[in-house]
Order: structure tokens, then sequence, then C-alpha cells
């Protein structure tokens, strides 16, 4: 990579971590407004993670995301619109509102659809990678859960299973300091959530979760030990939840120095400082990409308002899948149509979480 | 051609379908290097590799979940479980993950987790579940329990082509059992998901029952036509989910009498939504009340007298028939 390439890739991290937390703000204020009827997550403090841990993959890599990681959807092309469509529950949106937040995926752009239940995601992405490995590719999984999630049996038996199997799989923890109301002193009894790789026998990695290179250093070794077939690594990104739970939790169990020191920290404005001391960032530069963050921002919103609510009739439509022939995802051809699993089979269109971000701006 | 057992009949389905297709494989617990607790998967190993026929950890958990992964990624993986029983420690991955995936996010699931499971072994109150009441409770997965070698093999080979999560029952009591040798087509078949099969002809009244129940339906029908000139319908339903509604009522409509007869406990167990469904539906038809036999309200005892007390047989079937036929 040269000067020029570099300089470029800052910048793009840099305008996802900017555009994660802009989309943030605006569900913020969606919510706040009375226009997402559900529980609204947000994660503002982990940029850095979820962008840089999502920044190290390419084409053909996974992503099995959970509720914190918008950076990582958007990164790997989940289009905003869509996103906005799941948050305000649209009849076109990814799940066609029968599910709500980062509750998404399409497997032919490598993401796994989350459910609720946390921890198990971890298996599953376990399954995406003994594909990956029987089909003799040199792709990975990156699949993330919080610190809560490890107490799960699912962290334990998805690591167990992925170390036994040699899987490329890399397990990110994001470690914000709390689940929910809990702590992390009653969560876990060791020092770093990292330590847990050695009982696995796989590497483990600790890293300030709020330093973006940093994140994607370590991530990046990760996922180089997994593409070059020596299985699994656990990474754990310090970090911590500088709101509350969910937009309706106060959150005062959190001790205010703490979240004040966290808050000191901000990973944007890291990024930020870093970048306008390597002269990278200047003023103008700064502008160019709010105003390209902005209207990415109003167009999805605006995309979505003008999107028709689900069809009441539809509720109980699509329990079950059409027969027909499946295809394997990766492989030449699984585009066709005539496999049931090329398209989403419910609306006959493409699966609609994916575009590039510069699409729907100048689709407006 | 040699008549095979019921538990060849399900290895000779997966082989067959492994030989078939490369995109499906089996995972679990002791399925590849000793061929699985009864020995279905036996010589897989040496035909298929350790990458199609995979001993996993002891993890119900890791077992379904990779199983979904690798469902989304286009595979058609079966999963063992080594009991039925153990089921529910993968739970969450079958009624959270894999039941809602198509619904919510329009990816197809062609997954089927199998195993052993019916009583009559004694096998004590955790080697003897029938767990198809959950599952048939559960939208976005189909349930099915084969009663006879030649549907074992045909629904099984229908299930691992279905492009939904399927959960294959297999009697374990039936595996080996000499009556149900049965010589097999040399030609590929399936038996249809969804698709209930008339075992024996009546117009007195009708027996709906699946699984193991249909073989003790059968002798108290056999039973009831010496002693009682009782003309029994037997209708093995084979798949719980998709209901076979037409043959059900379609029976009924001839015989408007019912008996519900199932391993499982009575307390919302599938008879109670048979009885429902026929209540609403053919309320004008029925000449007597719908009635079940099935276990107790209790769970699955060890000790043989007790095991015996709480199995539904052929003598409770025929003391009920007859108070049904009676009205
Ligand atoms: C298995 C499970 N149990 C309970 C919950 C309810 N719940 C939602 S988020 C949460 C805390 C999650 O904490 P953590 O894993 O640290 O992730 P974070 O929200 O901090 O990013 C809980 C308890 C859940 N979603 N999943
Ligand atoms: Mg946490």
């Amino acid at each position: 990579m040269n000067e020029a390439e570099r300089a470029d890739l800052l910048l793009q991290i840099y305008y996802y971590m900017r555009l994660t937390r802009a989309m943030e703000d605006r569900t913020r204020t969606l919510f706040l407004q009375g226009r997402i009827v559900g529980g609204v997550y947000t994660a503002q403090g982990h940029e850095a993670t979820t962008v840089g841990a999502a920044m190290t993959l390419r084409d053909g890599d996974c992503i099995v995301p959970q509720h914190r990681d918008l950076g990582m959807h958007l990164v790997r092309g989940v289009s905003p619109r869509a996103v906005m469509c799941q948050w305000l529950a649209r009849g076109n949106a990814p799940t066609l509102g029968r599910d709500g937040q980062l509750h998404i995926g399409d497997m032919h752009h490598g993401v796994v659809p989350m459910i609720s239940m946390l921890g198990e995601s971890l298996p599953v992405a376990c399954g995406v990678a003994l594909v990956m490995k029987m089909r003799r590719r040199s792709t990975v999984v990156l699949a993330s859960c919080g610190d809560g999630a490890t107490s799960t049996g699912a962290f334990h038996e998805a690591l167990n299973f992925a170390a036994v199997q040699r899987l490329p799989v890399v397990f990110l923890i994001e470690n914000n300091g709390y689940a929910y109301s809990t702590p992390n002193a009653k969560q876990f009894a060791i020092e770093q959530l990292a330590q847990r790789a050695g009982a696995y026998g796989m590497p483990g990695e600790s890293v300030d979760g709020n330093d973006v290179l940093a994140v994607m250093e370590a991530v990046g070794r990760a996922v180089a030990h997994a593409r070059g077939g020596r299985g699994p690594t656990l990474v754990e990104c310090r970090t911590f939840r500088v709101r509350g739970h969910s937009e309706a939790d106060k959150a005062d169990y959190v001790p205010p120095a703490l979240r004040e020191e966290w808050l000191a920290r901000d990973p944007i404005k890291r990024f930020e400082d870093y970048l306008t001391a390597q002269g990278l960032l200047s003023a103008e530069r700064r502008r160019e990409i709010e105003a390209r963050v902005r209207a990415v921002v109003d167009d999805a919103v605006a995309f979505a308002e003008a999107s028709p609510p689900p069809d009441p009739a539809t509720v109980a439509d699509y329990v079950f899948a059409p027969d027909g022939p499946i295809a394997i995802v990766g492989e030449p051809g699984a585009a066709d149509p005539r496999y049931v699993n090329a398209l989403d089979t419910r609306t006959g269109r493409p699966f609609c979480t994916m575009s590039q971000v510069e699409e729907a701006v100048t689709q407006l | 051609m040699t008549a095979v057992t019921y538990l060849e009949a399900i290895s000779q389905a997966i082989r067959e379908e492994m030989r078939r297709d490369e995109s499906v494989f089996l995972l679990g617990e002791d399925v590849a290097t000793y061929g699985g607790a009864f020995k279905v998967s036996a010589g897989f190993l040496e035909e298929f590799g350790p990458e199609r026929v995979i001993d996993t950890p002891m993890s119900e958990t890791a077992i379904i979940g990779s199983a979904v992964g690798a469902a989304l990624m286009g595979m058609r993986p079966i999963a063992e479980m080594q009991y039925i029983d153990f089921i529910t420690c993968g739970f969450d991955q079958i009624v959270n993950m894999a039941c809602k995936m198509y619904w919510r996010s329009g990816i197809p699931l062609p997954l089927v987790i199998r195993g052993p499971a019916g009583g009559g072994t004694h096998g004590g109150p955790f080697h003897s579940a029938s767990p198809e009441a959950w599952f048939f409770h559960t939208p976005g997965i189909k349930v099915v329990m084969p009663a006879t070698t030649y549907d074992a093999k045909g629904l099984l080979k229908a299930a691992i082509r279905d492009n939904n999560p399927v959960l294959y029952l297999e009697h374990k009591l039936l595996y080996r059992l000499p009556e149900l040798r049965e010589e097999l087509p040399s030609e590929d078949y399936i038996v249809p998901l969804g698709k209930a099969i008339i075992r024996r002809h009546g117009r007195h009244m009708t027996m709906l029952t699946y699984g193991a129940m249909v073989h003790q339906c059968l002798k108290a029908a056999e039973q009831l036509a010496s002693e009682d000139g009782l003309a029994v319908e037997v209708v093995d339903l084979r798949s719980l989910t998709p209901l076979d509604r037409q043959t059900i009522k379609e029976s009924v409509m001839r015989t408007n009498k019912v008996l519900i007869v199932h391993e499982d406990t009575l307390t919302g167990g599938v008879g109670a939504e048979l009885a429902a469904l026929l209540a609403e539906e053919l309320f004008d038809y029925l000449d007597g009340p719908i009635m079940r036999v099935a276990a107790p309200d209790a769970p699955y005892p060890y000790a043989p007298p007790l095991e015996m007390a709480y199995l539904p047989g052929v003598e409770r079937i025929v003391a009920v028939a007859r108070q049904l036929a009676a009205y």
C-alpha cells in the first residue's frame, strides 16, 4: 500500500465510523419522536471496534454480528436504507417488518441474521466456517458477542467446537463493561476475557477497543491466522457502553466518573486527532465527509419513511420455504434465480440488505 | 433383494442421499468412527470421509447451531441427536434460530434433525422421549415420525430434500423389530411430507395415530374385529407438520367416531390439537365424543411395571375403543 492508498483507507475508516455514529444518532431521534415502536440499541463508543474489525475482511468472508454492530454491517455494504426500513418496520425492510433492529442478513454478501438470544449466533458462525473449510476456501468468519454473552453455554460450545475443528473463525468480544446493568465483576471472575482462549486451545488477545488501528491490527492477525487454516482466535476489544443498555435505560447504575473517563476516550475523536496530526484530515475534508454522511442518513430516513408498511394480510405467509434447488453460497452460479436461495423467494426480489452507500445517495 | 430393518432403511436413506448430493452431510456424537450409538451410520466414515461424517464434541447447541450455519450456506446437514431426549440441550437453536429464519429473513434452511425417540426399551425418564408436541406447536419446522420400514426410508429422503428444518423422529423400539423387516424398492423413492396413510380400512371408527402406536392400534383393530365385529380404520399420520387434514377429515366423515392414540403424554399433546380440529370442523359428523389414549401426565418411568402401566398398549386401546363404540 502506498502513501495515497493508505490515506484513502484511513479516511474510509473514518467515514464509516462517522456514518455509524450518525445513523445511530438519527435512530435515537426517531425513537424519541415515537416513530420507532420497539427497543433501540445503539453503540456509541463501539465504532473503532466494529468498523475496525470489519475493515479486515474481504469478499467471500462472513460476519456474524450482534446488536451493537451497525458499524460492521455498514462496512460490509449493508444499505443504510435497509437499516432504516428495518427500524421503521417497513414492508420492504429485509425482514418485511417481521423483525426489528439489526436482525438482518444476506448470505450472498456474508451477513448472518442474528436473533435476540445473545451468544446463540456463535455456533451458527461455526457452521458457516465449517462449510468454508469443507469447500477449501480461504475465507473467514468474524463473529462477535458482548461480555455478557460470554457467560452463555452457546459461547463455550462454539469456541470449543471451532477449536477442535480448527475452523476459520475470529471470535470478537466487545467488552463494554456492562451487560445491561451487570458489570464485568458480576459477569466473570478472570482479569481479561481473552484469557478464556487458552482454555479452548486457541490464541487470545485483548486490545484497546477504542483505538481503531489497534483493533485492525489485532483482528487482522486473527483473520490471517484463520485464512491460513490455523483455526480460530479470540480477540477481546475493551471498550465502554457510554449510553444506556437501550435508549430507554438511563444507566444511572454506571458511576458518572467512569462514564466521563470513557467519554474522554471517544474512538472517533481519537481517530480524528490522529488523522489531523498526520495531516490527512483538513477542515475542508472533514466538512466534505460530514456532508456525505448527512446525505446518506437523510436519504435512508426519507426512503424508509416513504416506504409502505407491511400488509397485515401477509402475517402468516412464508413460514416455510418452497421446494426447489438450493445453491451452495459462494460457488459460481449461486445467484442463478432458479435456486431457492438466490433471491428472496418471499418477494421474488434480491435480498435487499445490500447496496453501496454511494448508490443510495445517487438514487435519491 | 433382502428384507431390511427399519434401522437399515434409515441408514440407506442417508447413504443414498449423501451419494446423490454432495451438499448432504452428517454430524453428531459418535457418528463417524463408532458409526452412531445405534449403528445407523456404520461404514459411513469409510465411504464419505471425516468431512462429511463428523464426530462432534458432546455439544448439542454446537451440533444444531453448526447445522444451521451450514444450511444457511446452502448445505443439507443432518444433525443426529444421540437420543432425541438431548434435543432439549439444543432447543433454542431450533425454535428461535432455525424455525424463524425463513419467515423473517427469506433464507431457506434445509436441515434435518434426527434421532431415536420413544419408549418401551427401559430407557427411563431421559432416554424415552416423545418430544413431538413441542415442535408440533412451533411454526417453522416440519415433524415426521415413520411407523414402517418403507416410510422410514422414504420420509427421511423427503426430509433431506426439503428446504426447511425437519425433525425426523425414529422410534427406537422399531429399529430392529423382525416383523418390520421389509423388502424395499431398488429404485429411488420418497414418501412425501404431509401425507397420512390409511393402514387398515373400516367403517365403525377411526383411530388416528403415528409412530410405534400404529402397530398397537393395528393389533387392537384386529382384536376388535374378531371379538366385537368392529371395523376400525387406522390412519397413520406419518407427518405431524404438515398435517394431512384432508385424509383425517375424510376418514372421520366416513366413520363418525374418533379415537386418537399417541405415546406422548396426554395434556397439550398432538391429540389435543386433532380433537380441536375435528370438534371445530366436523361437529355434525361426530356420533360420539372424541376420545384419546395417551401416556399419563407424568415423566417417563424406568421400572418395567411402571413402564408397562405408563405406555399405551393394546389392552387400553381396546377398552377405550369399546366405550366409544357403545355410543
Ligand atoms: C441469552 C439472552 N439472555 C438475556 C437477554 C436479554 N438481554 C439483552 S441484552 C443483554 C445484555 C447483553 O450484554 P452483553 O452481551 O455484554 O452485550 P452489550 O449489550 O453490553 O453489548 C441482556 C441480558 C438476551 N438478549 N439474550
Ligand atoms: Mg456488554
